[in-house]
């Protein structure tokens, strides 16, 4: 024991070198993190070369896509994405707003605890679940009573009939699209909760102390406080539906042909690489699914982090 | 005076009809997902058997018959090796975010990068695993299990930098008042304080992987036998669930529902195993 302190100089550098670990490893560990997006990033890029030096920025206005002569081009699968994903937005967004009014404002207080909690149970399931639904309970269901109506009241009305024509068998970019809205569902619904519950409690009991209705007070006090955090919680949802893979692999159809029909089969980025990427037929094929991998990352990279800056300033503001 | 009532009436009505659609709008949303769970029960108990358990998955027009056990234990394998390198990682990024570069540009950086890799798309996961394991060398659950943990990384890193944040500012300096190393004060009160909500990250990534299919089709791919080794193609339960549905095989297609079955329940149970503890541990501080 040295002095009066009761700590020998061997703990001490013990200590010190502990801390010096803790540190160093924390430190690289969080640098992991920006590795692996480069990694990403670095492998999407080169794997992508082969493709963008021999088929060059036509890829991306080429509708053809024949892997064995190695003619390819990713514009019906670029569609298909944005579509898709757009269609699932127009469906889950009013939706999910709703069940986030009636949440917060409208159901009884017993019952809010446990539907917020199936939601976010809900959120939770596996896509493939989604997809495998889509595929045997829904798409049959969809074409007997949807599909094949609407087909028939447009016969021959100029641009309808092109939109809700072509091959009818119930799978589609519609269909896709539907079962990614019910997909991205519960996870918009939570989010545009948990904004909405933010909301201090005070200005909406002036609101409502002036005489407004509920509604009055979810348009003019609720919205504008936290737009900027429901508008994040879509381009979250949006950023899920771009990417996501085995819920529409199931129900697009898988055809890598371009119609204007929203009946027709069609085929996404992801649906695509899920599909050929494990069989591709030449480096080619493989390189232009690694291409068109590159350009779904970029376009979920732009509306995530998007989405970020928008929750983080509302946080921000929660912080003032 | 006359009060002109019409006003009022026109905004109660308005007010009627947009909560009537709110109400429509809850009632459709979980109609349909209960309708979901309801048929996914419905279709994958009808399999249930003690086959489903104990026999391999069964070869392309071998009717009846068949299991999944291969794909159940590769399933198992890959997920604990994906949670087994990506909470340790995880839970050091975090630490680093939370102990140390609190305030920092690293940390601000790495944040918003775990972010955006929070919610990336799986399957440009499995592109990135395939170029970096697979290629060259051929389908292993090694890569399986690489690309499930840069699915638990984010989610892990994320919770646990949270949970830290929590642990009040006071108790660090307690302990620093009494001498306590750095890494001590990390150790043994920042971790221990902040236990229960990091394990319901852990949860919450495992929940994540059980489910996952697009990072495992090109990485792990499928295996149509019973195998163990780690350096070949893995069945895994997500994989097999995607062939096996879109096959015109009968009991091709049952064991897809049981498998999806299987699935959903372990994500549920993890869940609500997570959702149990985080509430336990709100309830103790």
């Amino acid at each position: 024991m040295a002095g009066s302190s009761g700590i020998s100089l061997s703990t001490l550098r013990q200590h010190n070198f502990w801390d010096a670990v803790m540190r160093h490893a924390t430190r690289t560990a969080a640098l992991t993190v920006l590795l692996v997006l480069g990694g990403v990033i670095y492998t999407l890029v080169v794997g992508s070369l082969p493709a963008l030096n021999q088929l060059g920025l036509g890829f991306f206005s080429s509708q053809r896509w024949n892997p064995v002569e190695e003619n390819l081009g990713g514009l019906t699968a670029i569609y298909g994405t944005l579509i898709t994903a757009l269609i699932a937005l127009v469906i889950a967004v009013p939706i999910s707003l709703g069940i986030a009014i009636f949440i917060t404002e409208l159901c009884p207080r017993w019952l809010r605890r446990p539907i917020g909690i199936a939601i976010e149970l809900l959120a939770g399931i596996p896509s493939i679940i989604y997809g495998i639904w889509g595929l045997f309970v829904f798409a049959p269901v969809f074409r007997d009573w949807f599909q094949i109506p609407v087909n028939n009241a447009v016969d021959g009305i100029p641009i309808l009939s092109t939109v809700f024509g072509g091959q009818i068998n119930g799978y589609g970019i519609l269909t896709a699209g539907i079962i990614l809205s019910i997909m991205i569902l519960p996870y918009i619904t939570s989010i545009t909760r948990d904004v909405f519950e933010t909301v201090p409690a005070v200005l909406k009991e002036s609101a409502y102390g002036l005489g407004s209705t509920t509604w009055e007070v979810v348009r003019k006090v609720v919205l504008p406080y936290s737009g900027a955090g429901v508008i994040g919680g879509i381009m979250l949802g949006l950023g899920r539906a771009l990417g996501e893979t085995m819920a529409v692999t199931f129900v697009v159809g898988n055809s890598h042909r371009l119609t204007g029909s929203l009946f027709s089969p069609g085929t996404t980025i992801s649906a695509s690489i899920a599909n050929e990427f494990a069989e591709a037929e030449n480096v080619m094929h493989e390189s232009a699914l690694t291409l068109l991998g590159l350009t779904l990352f970029v376009i979920t990279f732009i509306v995530l982090a998007a989405a970020r800056l928008m929750l983080l300033r509302l946080e921000q503001r929660k912080g003032n | 005076m006359a009060l002109d009532t019409s006003l009022y009436a026109r905004r109660r009505v308005t007010n009627q009809i947009v909560m009537l659609l709110a109400w429509a709008a809850a009632a459709t949303g979980l109609v349909i997902l209960a309708l979901i769970l309801f048929t996914l029960f419905y279709n994958g108990v009808a399999g249930v058997s003690i086959a489903v358990f104990t026999e391999m998955t069964p070869p392309p027009g071998s009717e009846p018959g068949g299991g999944l056990l291969n794909a159940i234990y590769g399933t198992l394998v890959m997920t604990i090796m994906g949670t087994a390198i990506g909470t340790p990682v995880g839970i050091l990024a975090g630490t680093y975010m939370a102990e140390y570069g609190l305030g920092t540009r690293l940390a601000t950086v790495v944040r918003f990068i775990n972010d955006i890799l929070l919610s990336a798309p799986s399957i440009v996961i499995g592109l990135f695993v395939y170029g970096i394991m697979v290629k060259g060398s051929g389908f292993s659950g090694w890569a399986g299990g690489v690309a499930l943990s840069l699915l638990v990384l984010p989610v892990v890193v994320r919770t646990t930098e949270d949970m830290l944040r929590l642990v009040p500012n006071g108790l660090r300096e307690a302990a620093s008042a009494l001498g306590s190393p750095r890494s001590h004060v990390i150790v043994k009160v920042a971790y221990r304080a902040a236990k229960a909500g990091m394990l319901t990250g852990i949860l919450l990534a495992v929940a994540r992987i059980t489910g996952e299919t697009a990072p495992l089709l090109f990485t792990a791919l499928n295996n149509p036998n019973w195998s163990t080794d780690m350096n070949g193609a893995m069945a895994n339960l997500p994989v097999v669930i995607f062939k096996f549905a879109g096959s015109p095989y009968e009991n091709w297609r049952e064991l897809a529902w049981t498998g999806a079955l299987i699935v959903t329940m372990a994500v549920l149970v993890l869940n609500i195993g997570a959702r149990m503890l985080s509430a336990q541990s709100k309830a103790n501080s």
